[in-house]
């Protein structure tokens, strides 16, 4: 490697100058701030279109003008427009489904590299760095591969059947998007039965993964289709019970209705049900196949699981959902769990959807953490937690939310005495249930570690590798 | 039920369910059928929301296409030496005939009976827009002692299968 | 030209629906097979239930016309049941006889 390129070298010669651009960079963005909250105090923006914070309300005038609702006159453009309702449903539908695939699109492309990096820096390794700056375009390189390689097809695989996967994969990963609320007004399909869609479309990549693994003629593929499917349908209950459990509490099935409430009621469901959100949050790792329950495609077992088969863009396909779903649980998690778009008032300052966007990376992350850090679970224990530990505390969790909300009904003190109580209660549940429940089941944790924890301070490890670097 | 969007969309669910149910008997493979089946589950859940059924869609999806026909995958997989080509019994004809004649004569009685339906503007009126919360009142409410009954049936079928398929080694 | 959709298409449908569920349990070999034709009936009854539920004008303006609606969920309870039962028994009697075409359990035809 010659000295130009070294990395280290590299980064010594480049960070004044990414200093003084970061400093730039913060500058303008402080001066963009003040302006915008100099706008938002004087009431200017208010109730208008180009109110930022609320892209909703473009959309509604934009479907007003189509509808030919605005103009006083009849003129001949009116005419059209009022003839044509269809128009505006097809036109606000289409804007919808563009910005929706536009953010996908746009954060697998980002996220693929954030991961990659975030991993490697987990794992006191460098990640990709040699496509584009700080290896930014590593993605695009990637997807350029993947299109150029040929597609296999094994002997005595069902060709149909073999095909049709990657797509199937693919249609329930974008149409988790649509009830997901990114602001007041911005929800795609604000229908009232919203959660119960949530379960049907998780429930429809069952399937679509058994066909790949029984389509490739692969005893790899099988079995990992076969452990994915028995994994998925034992962890849609527990799924299914917090999801019941947020339901029971807000009343409502409508997920910017569940979000709401968290705004009017300035709490987090996932302060109040800090059992119910781990038990989403572990549920939705085994549901998308990501460490610790990355059994489908555990490469150290059964070489890559369903998907062993699948090269080129087929294989791209499925890495793309896997890494969308990811995406699109921890928007989940965010509305559900930690408030959506509300934030206590702040997103009357801020436009809501980048609080939102805000609230997803930060679940992101913790999904990107567990990756790099925890090792796989085996299946059997894997099956074990979610039918002996998941499904009994859900179900009692559940049990006590259902007495809680009908308190909450009833209730004619202050919101907040009510929202400490249960704060109390559940938090007080959540302990002691865990650790009763594993004791009756026979675990007891270690008191003393039998090993130090050699990894972070010995011959690993970010302190050791800092040490190396700076001796 | 006089929108374009509704008749486009029932004619094209009607032929959609209709048609792969269709290849649920034509299907040369069992696994095919299965596939087939779903399809035709998915198309139903579309008839139903055009009935503004949505929560019966949903849990149509999430039963039929998401467990249903998990449940069938597992049979097929369970039963490795049994044929999976799909074949027709000794019975196919008079099946075939009976079927047939099933459905000619469900297809007469719908079109032949006066039925005293809604149609035209007090249809419209009638559009169901929260059927989650009213289907959950009347199941606590009016249906109770059903509800009760479903679930422990749910309960001993539960139980009776685990019962049936368990092996003699792990009891 | 009255194009609009009523009762009775949606009953059509039901009944082909029904006439194919019919054919395919009486006609198939495999149990599974039977199974998924069952499964299909059970579909068109639904379709049927929620039609009438939707059109009908027999409802007195004060009474709960979501029965049907419900009478639906009932019937998704008892396929679900059902699937499962008619499922582990077919796992069962293939676990005796190696088999589960229809033709060839033969053991209490006399």
């Amino acid at each position: 490697m010659s000295a130009a390129l070294d990395p280290i070298r590299l980064r010594a010669k480049l960070a004044p100058r990414a200093l003084a651009g970061g400093a730039l960079a913060l500058v303008v963005f402080a001066a963009l701030n003040v302006a915008i909250a100099a706008l938002v105090v004087s009431g200017a923006l208010d109730d208008q279109w180009y109110d930022f914070r609320d892209l909703g309300l473009g959309v509604q005038q934009l479907r007003e003008w189509l509808d030919g609702r605005t103009a006083d006159q009849p003129g001949w453009l009116t005419d059209v427009l009022r003839s044509t309702t269809w128009l505006s449903y097809i036109v606000t539908a289409l804007l919808g489904a563009t910005g929706i695939l536009s953010f996908v699109g746009g954060v697998l492309l980002v996220l693929i590299w954030v991961e990659r990096r975030l991993i490697g820096r987990i794992q006191v390794r460098r990640g990709p760095n040699r496509v584009g700056p700080f290896g930014l375009l590593q993605p695009i390189a990637d997807a350029i591969k993947l299109i150029q390689k040929e597609t296999l097809i094994p002997v005595g695989a069902d060709r149909f059947m073999f095909f049709l996967p990657p797509v199937l994969v693919f249609i329930p990963g974008l149409l988790v998007w649509a009830p997901i609320p990114w602001a007041p007004h911005m929800t795609y399909l604000d229908t009232n039965v919203g959660v119960l869609y949530l379960v049907a479309i998780g429930s429809l990549a069952t399937l679509a993964i058994f066909m790949a693994g029984w389509s490739s003629n692969n005893h790899y593929a099988l079995l990992g289709a076969m452990r994915t499917v028995a994994m998925m349908i034992s962890y849609e209950i527990p799924l299914a019970l917090s999801l019941l459990t947020v339901v029971v509490l807000t009343g409502t099935a409508q997920l910017s209705a569940i979000v709401e409430w968290q705004s009017v009621h300035n709490v987090w469901i996932g302060m109040l049900l800090p059992l119910t959100l781990f038990t989403f949050f572990f549920s939705s790792t085994a549901e998308l196949n990501r460490t610790p329950n990355d059994i489908a495609e555990a490469e150290s077992e059964i070489v890559a699981g369903f998907h062993t088969e699948y090269s080129g863009m087929k294989f791209g396909l499925f890495y793309a959902v896997e890494l969308g779903n990811a995406v699109a649980v921890s928007a989940l998690v965010a509305a559900l769990f930690l408030g959506g778009w509300s934030l206590f008032g702040l997103q009357e300052w801020v436009p809501p959807y980048l609080v939102f966007a805000a609230k997803v990376g930060a679940v992101y992350f913790v999904l990107v953490w567990l990756r790099g850090t925890l090792p796989r679970f085996r299946l059997d224990q894997l099956m074990a937690f979610a039918w002996k530990y998941l499904i009994p505390l859900a179900l009692v969790q559940l049990a006590l939310v259902a007495v809680e909300a009908a308190l909450l009904r009833r209730w004619e003190g202050e919101g907040v005495v009510a929202f400490g109580g249960f704060i109390l209660v559940n938090g007080l549940f959540t302990v002691v249930a865990v650790r009763g429940w594993a004791r009756f089941l026979g675990y007891a944790p270690e008191r003393e570690p039998l090993l130090r924890p050699m990894l972070t301070t010995g011959v690993g490890g970010i302190e050791a590798a800092d040490r190396m670097r700076t001796r | 039920m006089e929108s374009t969007g509704v008749i486009i969309g029932f004619w094209a669910l009607a032929g959609l369910t209709v048609g792969s149910a269709a290849l649920v008997f034509v299907a040369r493979n069992l696994l095919h059928a299965v596939l087939a089946l779903v399809l035709s589950f998915m198309g139903m859940a579309g008839l139903f929301l055009t009935l503004s059924a949505d929560f019966i869609a949903m849990a149509q999806i999430l039963i039929y296409a998401g467990a249903i026909s998990v449940l069938l995958v597992f049979a097929v997989m369970l039963t490795p030496l049994a044929s999976r080509d799909n074949g027709n019994s000794l019975f196919a004809l008079p099946g075939l005939a009976i079927g047939g004649a099933f459905a000619l004569l469900l297809m007469f009685i719908a079109v032949d009976v006066d039925w005293p339906e809604l149609r035209g503007a007090a249809l419209a009126e009638r559009a169901f827009d929260d059927t989650i919360a009213a289907i959950g009142r009347s199941l606590i409410d009016r249906y109770a002692f059903a509800f009760q009954l479903a679930s422990a049936l749910l309960l001993v079928a539960l139980i009776g299968a685990i019962a049936l398929v368990r092996e003699d080694s792990e009891r | 030209m009255s194009l609009s959709v009523t009762l009775a298409h949606y009953l059509a449908i039901s009944g082909i629906v029904f006439g194919i569920g019919i054919a395919v349990a009486l006609a198939k070999r495999n149990a599974i097979a039977v199974l998924m034709g069952v499964e299909l009936m059970l579909n068109a009854a639904n379709l049927a239930l929620l039609a009438f539920s939707r059109f009908g004008s027999a409802f007195a303006p004060g009474d709960a016309p979501l029965a049907g609606h419900v009478f639906v969920v009932f019937v998704l309870t008892v396929a679900a049941a059902e699937a499962a039962v008619a499922l582990a028994m077919a796992v069962l009697v293939y676990r005796h006889r190696e088999t589960i075409e229809l033709d060839r359990i033969t053991l209490m035809r006399w």
